[in-house]
């Protein structure tokens, strides 16, 4: 005799119970070895894994109104400080955004950058796979695949990505950059890379200015000073109604 | 200036000793080099340089792993010439190492429309 759709439904919720079950013995086993595994920082020559994840935390409460020490120190770190004199156009890889209340007038303001998202729509509209995001959560663009299209630049919610229109030159050699791609904050990825914990130039500039606003560090490691900072204070996505899970949080509003 | 020896003995052997025609055809003038040796040996590197480079950008770009064997970035500090006042020419500027050859040879490279042509 044939099984009806009803015993096969219920055999196969019960099968999918069973897995979900392992899943979860897997899953609290797998997080100890996570946890093991984060003692050991990568070795530069190593490849990312997703073992880290990186990301900034940027507390609007000391970000000063007016203060643009982040923006320049991207600018002179990836040489987009020039620009064309097209404002335009012109590259723009974190800005400044001031934000005020219009109903109760409280102001504020707070650098706005590549949010490096969990979950990327500038990924999944890029038709080439040049938009992509590293083990290690940070979201790059591969310019060697890339094309150009820009579709990303239209996906992206935060505006975060720029278009070169012009030839280049004296581009530095650890952050390529070239007429006809997409570029965005890499988080200061050839930092990372190195190994060292180096934070990236717009947090190295907030601290040097005296701000201190912007906090790098591991989000999957709970010592790093990112994670106990989140897990002691309220803090938000831009945008957290998309569900995009974004590496960039921020406190203070 | 290690490697300029090395490098007109092979361009005697190849024929290859002067920038202009002889009796076999236009000859390359390849520009010194300032490294003592090669991350390869020069037929290797000469033949495989681009797949070195291929399979270098996706493990640099992709995975993280920077500054290894074939970088882009080991070739140009390597084969970078400077000026009198010691200012370096950039790597892809008309008669330097790599425009020099590929002009030569009629192939059109792109890297340097992104990647630095002179070292940091």
């Amino acid at each position: 005799m044939m099984a009806s759709p009803a015993d096969l439904s219920d055999h196969s919720r019960r099968r999918f119970l069973a897995g979900v079950g392992a899943a979860a013995g897997l899953g609290s086993l797998a997080s100890t070895v996570t946890l093991l595994r984060l003692a050991e920082a990568r070795a530069p020559g190593e490849a990312a894994t997703s073992a880290e994840r990186w990301g900034l935390l940027v507390d609007t409460a000391k970000c000063a109104s007016g203060c643009d020490a982040c923006v320049r120190g991207c600018a002179n770190e990836h040489g987009w400080a020039a620009g064309t004199g097209r404002a335009a156009t012109d590259a723009q890889w974190i800005r400044k955004v001031d934000v005020r209340d219009a109903v109760r007038g409280r102001a504020f303001s707070l650098p706005l950058m590549c949010q490096h998202c969990d979950d990327p729509p500038c990924v999944d509209v890029c038709p080439t796979g040049a938009s992509f995001k590293r083990a290690d959560g940070i979201v790059l663009v591969d310019k060697h695949t890339c094309i150009g299209c820009r579709y990303c630049m239209m996906a992206c919610p935060y505006k975060a990505r720029s278009f070169i229109h012009e030839d280049l030159s004296n581009q530095k050699s650890y952050s390529p950059r070239g007429k006809g791609t997409v570029e965005s904050c890499t988080l200061c990825v050839h930092r990372i890379d190195e190994g060292a914990g180096r934070a990236p130039a717009c947090v190295e500039a907030c601290d040097d200015a005296g701000h201190g606003a912007i906090v790098f560090g591991d989000l999957n490691d709970p010592d790093s000073g990112i994670s106990t900072a989140l897990a002691s204070r309220e803090s938000s996505e831009i945008r957290a109604d998309l569900g995009l899970d974004t590496g960039v949080r921020y406190a203070g509003f | 200036m290690g490697k300029s020896a090395p490098i007109a003995v092979l361009l005697v052997a190849l024929g290859c000793g002067s920038g202009a025609a002889n009796a076999l055809g236009p000859q390359l003038e390849i520009p010194a080099s300032a490294g003592e040796q090669c991350v390869e040996p020069t037929p290797v590197i000469r033949r495989e340089h681009m797949r070195f480079l291929l399979h270098q950008r996706e493990r640099t770009v992709h995975e993280g792993v920077r500054g290894a064997r074939h970088s882009l970035v080991g070739c140009v500090s390597c084969h970078v010439n400077r000026d009198a006042s010691g200012t370096a020419i950039p790597i892809d500027a008309r008669g330097q190492f790599c425009e020099a050859c590929h002009a030569f040879v009629g192939v059109r490279m792109d890297c340097f429309g992104c990647h630095a042509t002179t070292p940091d």
